[in-house]
């Protein structure tokens, strides 16, 4: 295993975070409070409590997901779409690294980005609302394997992309609307009956409903499906990982 | 010397059937400096990038200090180092990040004392923490090479060095690629500057058409293909051969002076039964002037002959 080669490839990546700090970070906690302002003050001051939960609080799993799912696929489909766009990718194709070294770099500093930008918002939300953290540990689990299954996801996309529109395309056309409608800012218990059921369909709904367990102790769907979702779509990108690298799809020529 | 680098029958063809190289074989000694020449589009980079695997061949085998590029490829790619042609860096990044970065991620630990060393035998020290963006061309090209000198490799590969570069940073390349080859290490240079392979290149190939037509020592090459002329001009130049000298390979320059062709490696050169003859013909010498075929002659003959 060359480790060197993947904490080569994070040291460097997280340089370029850090170096777009107020961009990385300032931008997702300024929309959160926007959110958080529209929907937990201004709208939930008239909602009541959904399963128990103040409006304001409720929201806040979800929204961290939001943060989070968006974050980790742009980051990673950006830090892999780069070197791609500029021509440095050629030194990664000639170094004496396997895809999974290459991959972890990337992925584990994409993760890294989102796992900050979670937190924070998650401070954030404590300026605006009183949140207690049921299971703290499931929390941060969801958290992390969230981060990095998105990032995989990203790193997928970033791959696949031949220009930055079709870079942004996934993310715009299928991450945010699967969010919105995976029950970040509702129950969807609140659906009818019929939505509901293609609801289910969304792998967003476990995600966000097995993190809103673990802040609030109720869930939407059973917590063993959320996490057996998440594993399941890990694995799913995973395999495509392996096939690109297997393949050179889009790498190599 | 024992090969450090071997291609055995590689082909590589593109789906829309663009046959890039067709059945290569070649060998590179371990220590020499060898010259991949080749007009654009000759197959010089993909046999390059081949090698290093950053395209995959349709078929053939390569090996790199006796490890396969596929099966070995981690031992293999740890013993090369590429210098592309294209200026591939990360723009935002400082100088010294990146050279790091190419240690790193070919398995090396750090080491600052060595990436010193590479940076100031480049002259980048001084820019060590400039970003990339910040630098010339030729500077950014000496990062390129600072970052694949900074995996220590055995086998350089230099794509078109001086491509776009100036005659000191040229001549600088020269030396760092000199101070290598004291150290033992492989260098395959691409190029098609024919005068850059006849200065430092210990053997040359030359390829065309995705094929390679011919790999020889440079004094060997030089000397079994080289012509020699012989340009006599005299006080009254002529228009045409006088009847004594037919017999002879002769031609008449624009000034109106002899031009005789002569093989060096012919028993007798025939320098001196001309020389008598043309005093025979009343002739009378002002001045000669020999000049040898240089390599460019000699590549130029070679891709037209194939074409």
């Amino acid at each position: 295993m060359n480790l060197t080669a993947i904490r080569a490839i994070y040291v460097f990546e997280m340089s370029r975070t850090f170096r777009t700090l107020v961009q990385s970070v300032v931008s997702p906690v300024l929309s959160t409070s926007l959110y958080f302002v529209v929907f937990g003050a201004a709208i939930g001051s008239r909602i009541e409590t959904v399963e128990g939960v103040s409006y304001g609080a409720f929201i806040v799993p979800g929204l961290i997901m939001l943060s989070v799912l968006v974050q980790s696929v742009s980051n990673a489909s950006f830090g892999i779409y780069f070197p791609k766009f500029i021509g440095t990718i050629y030194e990664l194709l000639s170094a004496p690294a396997s895809f999974v070294e290459i991959t972890a770099g990337y992925v584990l500093a994409a993760a890294t980005k989102s796992l900050m930008i979670g937190l924070v918002i998650l401070g954030t939300a404590y300026v605006f609302v009183d949140i207690t953290i049921l299971h703290p540990v499931w929390m941060l689990t969801f958290l992390v394997t969230t981060c990095l299954s998105f990032s995989l996801l990203g790193f997928i996309i970033g791959i696949w992309a031949g220009n930055f529109e079709q870079l942004q395309l996934v993310p715009l056309l299928i991450v945010t609307p699967l969010v919105f409608l995976g029950g970040s800012f509702y129950s969807i218990t609140m659906l009818p009956p019929v939505w509901q059921t293609i609801t289910l369909f969304n792998p967003v709904v476990y995600l966000v409903s097995g993190f809103r367990w673990s802040f609030f102790g109720t869930s939407d769907v059973s917590i063993g499906y959320s996490i057996g979702a998440i594993a399941l779509f890990t694995i799913v990108c995973l395999l495509i990982i392996g096939w690109i690298f297997k393949t050179g799809y889009r790498l190599r020529k | 010397m024992a090969d450090i680098v071997t291609v055995r029958d590689l082909r590589k063809s593109y789906p829309d059937g663009f046959q890039a190289l067709n059945s290569v074989n070649l060998s590179i000694r371990e220590g020499e400096i060898l010259a991949l020449l080749g007009a654009n589009g000759a197959g010089k980079t993909t046999l390059i990038s081949a090698i290093c695997g950053i395209v995959n061949a349709t078929s053939g085998t390569i090996t790199v200090g006796g490890h396969d590029v596929i099966t070995g490829y981690r031992a293999a790619r740890r013993l090369i180092g590429l210098v592309p042609q294209e200026i591939n860096l990360e723009p935002f990044e400082k100088v010294i990040n990146t050279v790091r970065f190419s240690r790193g991620l070919f398995g090396f630990q750090r080491n600052e004392a060595h990436i010193e060393k590479v940076l100031r035998d480049l002259s980048l020290w001084d820019k060590k923490n400039s970003r990339i963006n910040e630098l010339s061309g030729g500077m950014k090209r000496r990062v390129l090479i600072a970052k694949a000198l900074s995996h220590e490799p055995r086998v350089l590969f230099l794509d078109e060095p001086s491509a776009g570069v100036d005659v000191e940073l040229r001549k600088d390349m020269w030396r760092v690629v000199e101070r290598l080859r004291q150290d033992g290490v492989t260098i395959i240079l691409t190029t098609h500057y024919i005068e850059e392979a006849e200065a430092i290149a210990d053997r040359i190939a030359v390829i065309a058409k995705g094929e390679i037509l011919l790999v020889e020592e440079k004094a060997a090459l030089l000397q079994r293909l080289g012509k020699k002329q012989m340009v006599i001009h005299l006080q009254t130049p002529v228009r045409d051969i006088p009847m004594e000298l037919e017999r002879y390979n002769l031609d008449i320059g624009p000034d109106g002076s002899l031009i005789y062709y002569y093989d060096t490696r012919g028993k007798r050169t025939g320098i001196t039964m001309l020389l008598s003859d043309l005093a025979a013909a009343g002739l009378t010498l002002r001045d000669v002037q020999t000049r040898q075929s240089s390599l460019e002659d000699i590549f130029v003959d070679l891709v037209q002959k194939d074409a």
